[in-house]
């Protein structure tokens, strides 16, 4: 114990590959809250073509041996068939979508439409006091975006969590 | 006898009733017993199992006890123990002996029942959502939701039980699947989807080790209960190699018997309550070898004090326990058996000769911390004295090797269990049924239960305390039932033993709650379940008592009262490290106390 805490934390982005089958998610969250791993992020859709396969992206954090031990332990899972490390094989892109609700009128309203412009969200909803702002990016460009709204009326945040994948011909 | 295969194909494509269906794939398994208790949701195949011989039901008295019964099936027959338990209650019940079987890697497959489909989650009777409550406390778990995958369920929960890690598959059956048809398919040829364990060992790897191994100057051999699980096969292997190379060995709790206890290449059980030598021998080491054992916190102590100055190698099949603990040098992920016919093989192969030299004064300095005799206790034979409950189980060893018939030792949880491992000595594997991990109170007498059922002319003692006993005691009634000559060799010290032992050393003396204040006559109560109650209250009784008992042939309790005041040691406190060992009163106390952090500890 006392030799984990002391040692540096890192981030990791581990793709899961899994049957699509009843019970699956379930499993791979209860291994993280049942051994007390953290999630930062996590989001699942089936991938393949006939609905069998789902991918699961998870966004966690702890030390090297830790990361380690979440990717056997979900390795050991029955229906996993692939565990991939994002963060540690190379190149990897990391996007998120956020749906960003600001209410404001005035100055506020105007300043918060030039800034989408400039973060290239969407404007997707409009009345005449507020904006629905679709945005992509990772999930620095997210927080940074949101964090700016906040002054000029952000009244609501729906966030995907991080998709994930290889750069390059490389595979999970 | 082509019209048969025809008939049989036809039969094959058929379908029939989904608990025909479910009891045909058992049989196809090759189950020949499963320890269970009807209920509303499980009629179905209640009713099926009326109807046929191939599959044995043995009626326990509690669904706790039918899991622990199929382990004690497993651990002494290296097949896939069975349970069939209603729903609800029944398997609710039945979460103890599945989390013991999964810590302890005991393959299982136990069914459940469900209410039927288009009941489940309205809160109907005896529902209970099974497979939520089930996945953490097992290896898998499967609910049938369509009768076409019943029996392709039923033996994919047999695959994944009993390969890589072994562990308990629970499949949770609602009632129309067991009523309604259901085709039947057999088992698949074809591998696994996605679940595929590594069996086979890494060759470099392997050659690291050799070579590490023929380098070393202090090397150790810890084995676990991987290498009972990888099969006799594998024990011969370990014995051999250890034979070969002249390492000395340890073992685990789990692993005991892997390697004969009376081989002088053997140190004894390590960790907590493990010797003197092992422990020492583990800390000095400068190569450890670690075959199918875990690194549990019961036998590193404090982590970063534990072998500090070791290379190590460590065998395991399953690659989360690599690295969890105790990081390692070189990783392993393999069978032990695998691992260790590749390393023989190895060792064979490198033209390098090891260090005989070195190994030599290595087994001097082992030999001189083996002449303080750590388990060393004094017994005053003087007629009427107080029996002491080591000299019980020495006895109890030294009277069953002279009859010299096949024996299987289960025990309960306590400081009797810790005596069992210290002073029965096991030469050969499977013999020994505890409850490791989990340490399940009440787990010995249904896991005797089913090594009897597995075993019926051997002899099988279940070694236990006065407090765990009572925790599954109703099973009494299912030896009688069975006419199972299961012996209960009770050490009564009229405590919970172990927690008396903790609260004596770490706890200022107050007994809290560990003091039974109203034991029931274990004698009698051996009587009112149709067995035999035997006693002894001094040591020239004992000797008696115990040739008594297992000369009976019907089921026996032997009570044996013991000294209230010993203590189990040595004993690695909590938070200590293993050169920080209590030592008995027999010998100079040692240097070792409970420091704040270790208090904390379990």
């Amino acid at each position: 114990m006392s030799n984990t805490t002391d040692l540096p934390q890192r981030s990791a982005t581990i793709s899961v590959l899994v049957e699509n089958e009843a019970g699956v998610l379930a499993r791979v969250i209860g291994l993280f809250s049942g051994r007390g791993y953290n999630i930062d992020s996590l989001t699942v859709a089936p991938v393949d073509d006939a609905g069998n396969r789902s991918r699961i992206n998870i966004v966690t954090s702890g030390t090297e041996m830790v990361i380690e031990q979440i990717k056997a332990q979900l390795d050991r899972l029955v229906p996993v068939y692939r565990v991939a490390d994002l963060s540690k094989q190379g190149p990897h892109i990391a996007r998120e979508l956020a749906l960003i609700k600001v209410v404001a009128t005035g100055d506020n309203r105007i300043e918060a439409l030039r800034l989408a412009e400039a973060f290239r969200a969407r404007v997707i909803d409009a009345t005449t006091e507020s904006f629905v702002f679709e945005m992509t990016g990772n999930t620095d460009k997210l927080d940074a975006f949101i964090e700016l709204m906040r002054k000029l009326g952000l009244a609501e945040v729906s966030r995907t969590g991080v998709a994930a994948i290889a750069r390059g011909t490389r595979v999970i | 006898m082509s019209t048969t295969t025809q008939t049989q194909t036809a039969i094959d494509t058929e379908s029939a009733p989904g608990a025909e269906i479910l009891l045909r794939a058992l049989k196809d398994q090759g189950v020949e017993v499963v320890f269970g208790y009807p209920g509303g949701a499980v009629l179905p195949i209640y009713d099926a199992i009326f109807n046929q011989n191939a599959i044995r039901h043995i009626l326990v008295r509690h669904e706790q006890a039918a899991v622990h019964a199929a382990e004690g099936y497993a651990r002494s027959t290296g097949k896939v123990g069975g349970v069939l338990v209603t729903s609800g209650p029944g398997a609710t019940n039945a979460v103890t002996g599945l989390v013991d079987a999964l810590m302890d890697s005991i393959p299982i497959v136990c069914l459940t029942g469900q209410v039927p489909t288009h009941l489940i989650g309205n809160d109907a009777f005896q529902e209970a959502d099974t497979t939520g409550i089930t996945r953490p406390a097992t290896k898998h778990n499967y609910l049938v939701k369509r009768p076409q995958d019943l029996a392709r369920v039923v033996h994919e929960a047999f695959y994944v039980a009993k390969s890589g890690r072994p562990g308990p598959v629970v499949i949770d059956l609602p009632k129309d699947i067991l009523i309604g048809p259901a085709p039947y398919t057999p088992a698949a040829v074809a591998l696994h989807r996605s679940y595929r364990p590594q069996t086979e060992p890494d060759a470099g790897q392997i050659a690291r080790t050799v070579q590490l191994l023929k380098t070393a100057k202090r090397p150790v051999i810890y084995t676990g209960g991987g290498v009972i699980n990888a099969g006799p096969a594998a024990s011969a292997a370990l014995v051999k190699f250890v034979r070969k190379t002249g390492i000395p060995v340890t073992s685990t709790l789990m692993g005991l018997g892997a390697y004969p206890s009376n081989d002088p290449h053997f140190l004894g059980m390590l960790g907590m309550h493990g010797t003197y030598e092992a422990n020492l021998v583990m800390h000095g080491c400068d190569v450890m070898l670690n075959v199918g054992a875990r690194f549990d916190d019961r036998v590193t102590g404090r982590l970063n004090a534990f072998s500090p100055d070791s290379t190590k190698i460590h065998i395991d099949i399953d690659p989360s326990s690599i690295n969890k603990n105790v990081p390692v040098q070189v990783p392993i992920v393999a069978d032990a058996g695998r691992a260790l016919e590749a390393l023989l093989a190895a060792w064979d192969a490198d033209p390098a000769p090891s260090d005989r030299v070195a190994l030599a004064s290595w087994w001097k300095q082992i030999d001189t911390w083996r002449g303080l005799d750590c388990l060393k206790f004094t017994q005053d034979m003087t007629p009427g004295a107080i029996i002491k409950p080591q000299y019980a189980i020495q006895r109890l060893y030294d009277i069953t090797r002279e009859l010299g018939r096949e024996t299987y030792i289960s025990t309960e949880v306590g400081q009797h269990q810790m005596w069992a491992a210290q002073y029965f000595r096991f030469d050969q594997p499977n013999k020994w049924m505890t409850s490791g991990g989990l340490g399940t109170m009440g787990y010995g007498l249904p896991a005797a239960m089913g090594v009897q059922i597995a075993h019926p002319d051997a002899l099988v003692i279940d070694i236990a305390g006065e407090a765990s006993i009572l925790m599954n005691i109703q099973e009494m009634a299912t030896l009688s039932q069975y006419r199972l000559p299961v012996k209960v060799f009770i050490l009564n010290n009229q405590y919970m033993g172990m927690v008396r032992q903790w609260q004596e050393l770490l706890h200022g003396g107050r007994y809290s709650e560990s003091y039974s204040e109203a034991l029931p006559d274990f004698v009698k109560l051996a009587d009112a379940f149709h067995g035999v109650g035997l006693r002894a209250t001094s040591v020239d009784q004992l000797d008696d008592v115990i040739r008594e008992m297992l000369a009976c042939p019907r089921a026996v309790i032997a009570d044996i009262a013991v000294d209230q005041k010993e203590n189990c040691f040595p004993m690695i406190p909590s938070g200590a490290a293993h050169n920080e060992m209590i030592l008995g009163a027999e010998h100079a106390s040692q240097g070792a106390s409970v420091t704040d952090g270790g208090l904390a500890l379990v």
